[in-house]
């Protein structure tokens, strides 16, 4: 196989089927290096999925396609086998563990249960480790506490890739900066970052950009230009649930 | 070597702190089979152990207004493989007293062993009861438990009881607890337990809001697995104004195993609210990804995630 040696991430035709219905389709993606390279796409187009097909959870595992991951075909390994190569994800909706720790939760991504990368990566998202490290990772934190959690874990971990699906979401606009600022550290500590948004102003700092339109990239390139055609196409665009939306919604209009 | 000093090291098996038996501020009372085989006492508790043919008899007072500053340490145990052990206590904490207890109960070699607890606790007013168990059985599952308890709560208190049971096989396991509670008290009992193999688990905690404006809550974890069966009932009644009672049940399933929740749930004062939520099922699908996708195996992850419920 013959990889470009900068490339990370390469996603080659991938199509994911859930409950009969399409969500990816001939999708193809290649990330490089150090890079932040945002997925940018409306709600529904398919951007969740991805990031689960492309760490591969049990239920997303693509029915045609093929990704490989730091040149290696990943295609048919489970989760944790990725994760070990370097490959993780926040997710949008950070998981709750009742009775495990904050400490508990960072500590697995970690060889060898080191307490000051613990701590690091907790000041690293500006909280203090004094005050969370022995709190539970439950409903006794907030939505924002738990998305900073998340990054921490992330973080701590020092993954070669990291997806970020919606970091944004569920944080206030005075937080907001301070996560972008996060992202922006991560590249810097050298790990690669895969952005997912649905806004365009948060996909603004990445190095590049594709645009995921009813589970396939439409367009990818520089980050201004697609935000701007995201920000005049996309958004005034009808809602397309998945590929092959617009045909049920000429049958409709035929009705 | 003594039976002393086997029942302490199986008290440290279960997690125990031996250390508390040879300090001075600290009352405990050793019981193997039938014989008490050590106590001490501190200012303001009576305990008084009475050896039976099958057991031990305990009257245990806190005198008014006084607080037991330290847990008072309580070790039951039956050290041969087999054998009868019947524990009957009846405790009282009077008006503005409080104490505190931590019971630990190893059967660490059983194979036909029979423990029996009944309890019958008398709260008073203003006053403060916590009862925490754990239990040792060891691997052979050759042990049933029968800890019974009716508990009486005055005005303005606390009662607190924490049950466990995570090493070791369960055996056969029927724990019935029931309580009433008086105006402003409030009721917290919890039950985390992991069966595996046959064990057979049944929980039935039971309370009565029957003062004003008093307040329950029922928890229980339970983890199963292998062939392991249980059945959890937590009943709560909300009898008088402002009462406010919660049940909450987790069982965990793995492999063959069954389980069964039965959250019952009475109100007979329209200013009165109980509510309840029972989960039964294998282990959250996305909780697992989630650690797998920080490099956990899907086995540890679901321990991690099990011992997590159970702590």
């Amino acid at each position: 196989m013959d990889q470009d040696k900068t490339e990370i991430l390469k996603v080659e035709k991938l199509s994911l089927n859930l409950d009969g219905r399409p969500i990816l389709k001939d999708l193809s993606l290649s990330v490089q290096t150090a890079e932040i390279h945002s997925i940018l796409g409306p709600n529904a187009s398919g951007k969740s999925s991805l990031a689960y097909a492309l760490i591969g959870c049990c239920d997303y595992f693509a029915q045609r396609g093929k990704i490989y991951f730091m040149g290696n075909d990943v295609t048919h390994l489970p989760v944790d086998k990725r994760a070990k190569m370097g490959l993780t994800l926040a997710w949008q909706e950070p998981a709750r563990f009742e009775g495990l720790t904050v400490k508990d939760y960072l500590s697995v991504g970690i060889k060898g249960k080191n307490d000051d990368l613990i701590k690091e990566a907790l000041e690293f998202v500006l909280l203090k480790p004094e005050e969370y490290l022995n709190r539970e990772v439950d409903k006794t934190l907030s939505g924002g506490e738990r998305k900073r959690i998340e990054l921490a874990s992330v973080f701590a971990m020092r993954p070669k890739l990291a997806i970020l699906d919606e970091p944004d979401s569920g944080i206030d606009i005075l937080a907001l900066d301070h996560i972008i600022n996060l992202i922006k550290e991560l590249k810097k500590k050298g790990t690669t970052v895969l952005l997912i948004t649905h806004r365009e102003e948060v996909s603004s700092i990445s190095d590049k950009t594709s645009l995921l339109c009813t589970g396939t990239i439409v367009k990818e390139g520089d980050t201004e230009e697609v935000g701007t055609y995201f920000k005049e196409k996309c958004i005034p665009c009808p809602t397309r649930i998945y590929p092959g939306a617009e045909n049920n919604e000429a049958e409709r209009k035929s009705e | 070597m003594s039976d002393y000093q086997l029942m302490v090291n199986a008290y440290a098996q279960a997690g125990g702190t031996p250390e508390v038996f040879k300090e001075s501020k600290i009352a405990h009372l050793v019981v193997h089979k039938n014989k008490v085989i050590g106590s001490h006492l501190v200012k303001g508790l009576i305990l008084e152990p009475k050896e039976t043919e099958s057991g031990v008899d305990i009257e245990l007072k806190i005198m008014k207004g006084v607080k037991i500053e330290y847990p008072v340490h309580l070790c039951f145990g039956v050290l041969p493989k087999e054998g009868l052990q019947e524990i009957n206590i009846r405790a009282r904490v009077e008006d503005a007293a409080g104490v505190k207890l931590l019971a630990h109960c190893v059967f660490p070699n059983a194979v036909k062993v029979v423990h029996k607890m009944m309890a019958e606790i008398e709260i008073g007013d203003s006053a403060y009861y916590e009862y925490n168990e754990v239990h040792f059985h060891g691997e052979t599952g050759g042990v049933e438990v029968i800890p019974k308890a009716r508990i009486k709560i005055g005005k303005n208190s606390r009662l607190v009881t924490n049950f466990s049971l995570l090493k070791g096989r369960v055996g056969i396991f029927n724990l019935d607890y029931e309580s009433e509670i008086l105006d402003n008290s409030i009721l917290e009992m919890t039950a985390k337990i992991y069966g595996y193999g046959h064990d057979q688990i049944r929980i039935r905690e039971a309370g009565r809001l029957l003062g004003k404006a008093s307040h329950g809550l029922i928890k229980s974890r339970i983890a199963v697995k292998d062939n392991a069966q249980s059945e959890i009932i937590n009943e709560l009644s909300a009898c008088a104004p402002e009462t406010r009672g919660h049940v909450d049940c987790v069982e965990i399933i793995q492999g063959n195993a069954q389980a069964r929740a039965v959250p019952i749930v009475n109100v007979t004062n329209e200013l009165g609210k109980v509510t309840h939520e029972a989960a039964i099922g294998r282990v959250d699908k996305k909780q697992i990804q989630v650690l797998m996708a920080r490099g956990l195996e899907e086995e540890k992850a679901i321990d991690l995630i099990v011992s997590g419920m159970l702590r």
